[in-house]
């Protein structure tokens, strides 16, 4: 194995864990709720190993308890996985050298930190390659699977996760994920929209479509803004970004 | 023995395992087959992770209440200078001091 190899495997495992942590306690969680709402452990992990997208899982297992018409769920799963599409889009200029069958598995682990780290290595220059994307995301996939039958198993133990502080990890590491575009151009204006957009969609229209609607807001607003000499536009008064 | 998998559930959970799927591969394959991207649409798509990663983030500090608001807030002004590790660590223990002694 060439020593590049080996750096792009480290680097993937490192970033990963980093996801693992702070999603872990959503996949307990899940397995927990999803048991509590009527499902076995079993269906909880194969929801968890085929959908693979904590938010809308929940979503789906809150519903299956409400006598919800199935068709009506799927499209609440669908309509809450629909920042996706845009994942997929934004990533394709970094994976054109991915084969058919790379996509094909590639696209299938593409979850939020996936793609933001996915984005910020294409983008800082160095090749998005099939085995650092991969390393990152099954390094990620399975500690989901695992921690999705350990919260099954555990059930309604661990109770109010708000008692232990769980709930902040998810908004504060997507966040952190937002920081790190933060020397883009027109980064403050975008997440200005995208924060008062999703804020106002969630009163006018309701989750989980505010996450579309804000997210369409802050798009519309860097397509509108001038382009050209990105650089000079760099907003003031922000620390320059540092190599992380 | 106890049920392992209802069929039902199974087709409902398959059905929401291709719905997210289309989503993840859909993005691809429309961008793809344009010829070219205009310069607002690369714009655009610049913009993507900050714009969606915003909503999974400001409408919890703003709902999540005064705790929650605290704690995101505490996290920001740490991430300004810090990793991602240490502003969950930093987040936590601002949510769990403030829990403890603010709202009880």
């Amino acid at each position: 194995m060439s020593s590049e190899r080996s750096a792009e495997i480290r680097d993937a495992l490192r970033r990963g864990l980093a996801v693992a942590v702070s999603a872990g306690p959503f996949a307990v969680l899940f397995g927990a709720v999803a048991v509590d709402n009527g499902l076995t452990i079993a269906e909880a992990t194969l929801m968890s190993a085929i959908v693979y997208a904590g938010a809308s899982q929940l979503v789906g297992v809150e519903l299956f308890n409400h006598n919800v018409a199935p068709w009506l769920i799927i499209l609440s799963i669908f309509a809450v996985n629909f920042r996706h599409v845009l994942y997929s889009a934004a990533i394709a200029r970094h994976i054109r050298h991915f084969t058919l069958g790379q996509k094909l598995a590639g696209f299938f682990l593409l979850i939020d930190p996936l793609f933001a780290e996915a984005e910020r290595r294409g983008e800082s220059g160095v090749r998005v390659s099939f085995v650092w994307y991969m390393t990152l995301g099954i390094s990620v996939y399975l500690p989901w699977l695992l921690l999705t039958v350990l919260g099954g198993v555990l059930g309604n133990l661990i109770g109010d996760p708000r008692a232990i502080g769980i709930d902040v990890l998810l908004p504060i590491y997507f966040m952190g994920l937002v920081l790190g575009f933060r020397s883009r151009a027109n980064f403050l204006p975008v997440v200005f929209a995208s924060g008062v957009g999703s804020v106002a969609a969630l009163h006018f229209v309701g989750s989980p479509w505010h996450v579309s609607l804000g997210a369409l807001a802050g798009i519309t607003v860097a397509a509108l803004l001038p382009t050209d000499g990105g650089e000079a536009e760099e907003p003031v008064g922000l620390p320059v970004k540092g190599e992380a | 023995m106890e049920t392992l998998f209802r069929p039902d559930m199974v087709w409902l959970i398959v059905c929401a395992a291709l719905a997210t799927y289309a989503t993840r591969f859909g993005g691809y394959v429309l961008i793809t087959r344009m010829k070219r991207i205009p310069p607002r649409m690369e714009a655009a798509l610049s913009a993507v992770p900050a714009a969606v990663l915003t909503t999974l983030v400001v409408p919890a500090a703003v709902t999540g209440g005064i705790d929650m608001a605290f704690a995101i807030l505490v996290a920001l002004v740490a991430g300004m200078r810090t990793g991602t590790m240490a502003m969950l660590a930093i987040g936590w223990v601002a949510v769990m001091v403030f829990r403890q002694f603010v709202t009880g």
